[in-house]
């Protein structure tokens, strides 16, 4: 259990001025599912975005199964997009295609499985995050944001990946939807034994679903641990923030 | 007095380095953009839907576009040219207006309205709704997938349409000439056929395919470079309509310069 699949060592990034990431390490388990908390615009999506090779870094490393992706060619980085799946904030659902066209898009475009077979796994693929399959062949706009958020789901899982991301999965959604997100979340993580790196402020939905827990602030890592030990900490920083507190040490900018 | 020189040159340098850094970022894109054009996989399915929206759907517009181009050259020419009893070259003044400038032109600005706008909302939506980094994430390359396809098609399909406008601007010439101010139609069609050249065709049809890049680039420039939501994609639309319109004419005037100047 212990192989590390994710290493992030002194990972900077800067957007003019502005420093978003500050020196971030950080390791994930292979398996394992790391959630990362942290304020609205403390860097956690461009942290995501970074290992996803959609943003680069200005200096550090990142490195999948031992192999450095920062600065590395496009090859190198395809491969390891078709080992990745995102769940999305927004869903970002393709809406000028159906249901089922979405959660197979991958199967489709690189696979090239033919369209029947793949159909018949999108199918598979939405019945297992509990959609019936009269939803295939609705299209995005047609279905609920919870709906939207399962075949974001399901798209992010069909393809099998090794590592799986997702932004903030209970945005948007009432309590109980949440934690049934949460639920197919775990199930679907442990069902195809993937890495999940998980990035949100919903403490209930981090509680749940992470192995471990990493807090974000000023671009920078401060604690880590396991849920257990969240619930223990004396850091003030992660007290205040579990807590919901306005006050204390993290000061919100207005 | 030092201050005033340094506050003057800042504001001078800013826009500029503005400039030019979204010259290079153009230029970059515009790189890339052919780069995927040329090399595979291609999405055939994407391209015919391009075909489709450009061509297809753009007849209509083009044709009323053209064929009123064509209607009021030739009253224009009738009237102005009686002055000075010049009236038998008007079958000639239609042929070449319409086929060097007007339906490449009119056709070029009018689709660039239509299609370089709906493209630059397209995938200026996609953009700020992360469905571009989810084609990224599934592992598929978004200039092959949304630009090359847009641009192949940009530049085969505006030649075609523009060849049916130049049919349908000297058809509407014709028929102001000849059911309205009483011109013979064998002297006419003759007089046309006659003065009809392969470098006024061509250069037409250059023009169109030139114009076609121009609008699908500015399309999909705009619309991948767009950000911060609703407002942003409605920015990206009005530059993608408004730079296309403007490049179109001055690259009107330096492929007329290229062709025709001696």
């Amino acid at each position: 259990m212990s192989e590390v699949k994710i290493k992030i060592s002194n990972l900077h990034k800067a957007f003019g001025k502005k420093v978003v990431l500050d020196g971030i390490d950080l390791e994930l388990n292979k398996g394992e599912s790391l959630v990362v908390i942290g304020g609205s615009g403390t860097g956690k999506s461009v942290l995501i975005k970074c290992i996803q090779g959609l943003l680069t870094p200005d200096s550090g490393s990142i490195e999948i199964d031992g192999e450095e992706t920062v600065g590395a060619d496009r090859r190198t980085q395809d491969a390891l997009h078709s080992k990745m799946g995102m769940l999305f904030q927004g869903g970002a659902l393709f809406d000028s295609l159906t249901v089922w066209e979405n959660v197979a898009f991958g199967l489709l475009e690189n696979q090239k499985m033919p369209r029947k077979q793949a159909k018949t796994e999108a199918v598979r693929v939405l019945r297992q995050v509990g959609l019936a399959p009269d939803v295939a062949d609705l299209y995005p706009s047609e279905i609920s944001g919870g709906m939207q958020k399962r075949v974001s789901l399901a798209r992010a899982i069909a393809t099998k990946p090794e590592i799986i991301f997702f932004d903030e999965p209970t945005t948007g959604l009432d309590p109980i939807m949440a934690d049934v997100i949460n639920d197919l979340i775990i199930e679907s993580a442990r069902g195809l034994g993937a890495t999940a790196l998980t990035i949100t402020h919903d403490m209930a939905s981090a509680r749940k679903i992470a192995d471990r827990i990493a807090m974000l602030y000023k671009g920078k890592i401060i604690w880590q641990g396991t849920v257990k030990e969240l619930e223990k900490t004396d850091n003030p920083y992660v007290k205040q923030f579990i807590n919901g507190s306005s006050q204390g040490p993290i000061k919100v900018e207005v | 007095m030092l201050t005033y020189i340094q506050n003057f040159l800042r504001a001078l340098g800013k826009p500029l380095v503005k400039f030019i850094a979204r010259f290079g970022d153009l230029t970059l894109f515009i790189a890339r953009s052919l780069y995927n054009c040329i090399t595979p996989p291609f999405y055939l399915k994407l391209l015919g839907r391009q075909f489709l929206d450009i061509g297809f759907y753009s007849l209509p517009v083009v044709g009323l576009t053209t064929i009123f181009a064509g209607m009021v050259i030739a009253l224009q020419s009738y009237t102005g040219f009686a002055r000075f009893g010049a009236e038998s070259s008007v079958a000639s003044v239609v042929l070449i207006s319409v086929t060097r400038e007007l339906a490449p032109v009119l056709s070029g600005l009018m689709v660039a309205g239509r299609i370089g706008a709906a493209m630059a909302a397209e995938i200026g939506t996609m953009r700020v709704t992360e469905q571009i980094d989810a084609l990224v994430t599934l592992s598929t390359n978004p200039f092959k997938y949304l630009v090359a396809p847009r641009i192949i098609a940009g530049i085969i399909v505006l030649p075609l349409l523009v060849f049916i406008g130049d049919i349908i601007g000297i058809f509407g010439g014709y028929v102001i000439c000849v059911y309205k101010l009483g011109f013979n139609p064998a002297n006419y069609i003759n007089s046309t056929l006659q003065n009809m050249e392969a470098i006024d065709i061509i250069s037409g049809l250059v023009k169109a395919s030139v114009f076609g890049f121009i609008i699908t680039l500015m399309g999909c420039y705009n619309g991948y470079k767009s950000k911060g939501g609703a407002q942003g994609v409605g920015e990206a639309t009005t530059n993608a309509v408004v730079s296309a319109s403007i490049l179109i004419l001055v690259f009107n005037y330096i492929l007329t310069e290229l062709f025709f100047a001696k």
